[in-house]
């Protein structure tokens, strides 16, 4: 696609999209480089979709005189038509086949190796926070304050029907 | 080319009629285990810890262990 003089320029900006506007100022800073081609949306559209298998037109609607002449032998019995006769009346009607629509992508590789590749990366996140964020440690974790908190709770017959204290042996200290 | 009709009707009705005495007796057995699992055991472990409960003795050594503040351990 040639580029025109002010589209050189413009060139270097990203998709930016035409404004149709009085002010050719702007349309110097806001053409894009690429002219697309414009879909009428309010007319029947093809597309290739598992859950639609007849789509609303076919897919090839201006044909050539060969196929044409085709179109017209399709009109007529249908054994006389050749294998890849039917096979080109089909790619006529349709672009992908199901097989074709169905085909794995292998997708889920990229999905999955992104995964790890965001956990492996929180991982690092969360090692730096580790050394560099995260306040001294409670002395509650320490394991003498962790005795002395269970001997507490055996102290103040913590659930003693069916819970903590159930499971220790007054008489004899020690667990059952 | 002469396939057979498809079943149009009474779909949900087959459906409920294979699936609701399912789903009721599993229902059923599931609260009858959970009854006989949790609940009675549960019962009977508050039954036979009542039975011989001293609660002063109880409180006592509550006490010597030094976990109130209203009664302080008792001077010996």
């Amino acid at each position: 696609m040639l580029l025109k003089g002010k589209n050189r320029r413009s060139s270097l900006l990203a998709n930016t999209t035409r404004i149709k506007c009085a002010s050719s100022y702007w349309l110097l800073l806001f053409v894009r480089a690429e002219v697309s081609d414009t879909v009428d949306m309010s007319r029947p559209m093809y597309c290739d979709r598992l859950d639609i298998p007849l789509p609303d037109k076919p897919y090839r609607d201006v044909l050539t005189d060969a196929e044409e002449s085709l179109k017209q032998k399709e009109k007529g019995p249908w054994s006389q038509l050749s294998r890849e006769e039917k096979i080109a009346l089909y790619r006529l009607s349709f672009c992908q086949t199901y097989a074709e629509m169905k085909k794995p992508t292998g997708e889920w590789k990229t999905v999955i190796g992104g995964i790890f590749f965001f956990v492996g990366f929180t991982g690092l996140v969360v090692w730096w926070q580790r050394i560099y964020v995260y306040p001294p440690r409670p002395r509650t974790f320490d394991p003498e304050w962790q005795a002395m908190q269970l001997q507490r709770m055996l102290d103040m017959r913590v659930n003693p029907i069916q819970g903590f204290s159930a499971k220790w042996d007054y008489e004899k200290g020690q667990w059952k | 080319m002469s396939l057979p009709k498809p079943v149009m009707r009474g779909l949900l009705a087959k459906r409920l009629r294979f699936h609701l005495p399912i789903a009721f007796s599993l229902a059923i057995v599931a609260a009858v285990a959970f009854k006989f699992g949790v609940t009675e055991p549960r019962k009977k472990a508050y039954a036979d810890f009542y039975k011989n409960y001293d609660s002063v003795k109880e409180f006592n050594a509550m006490r010597e262990a030094g976990i109130f503040e209203s009664v302080r351990p008792s001077v010996k």
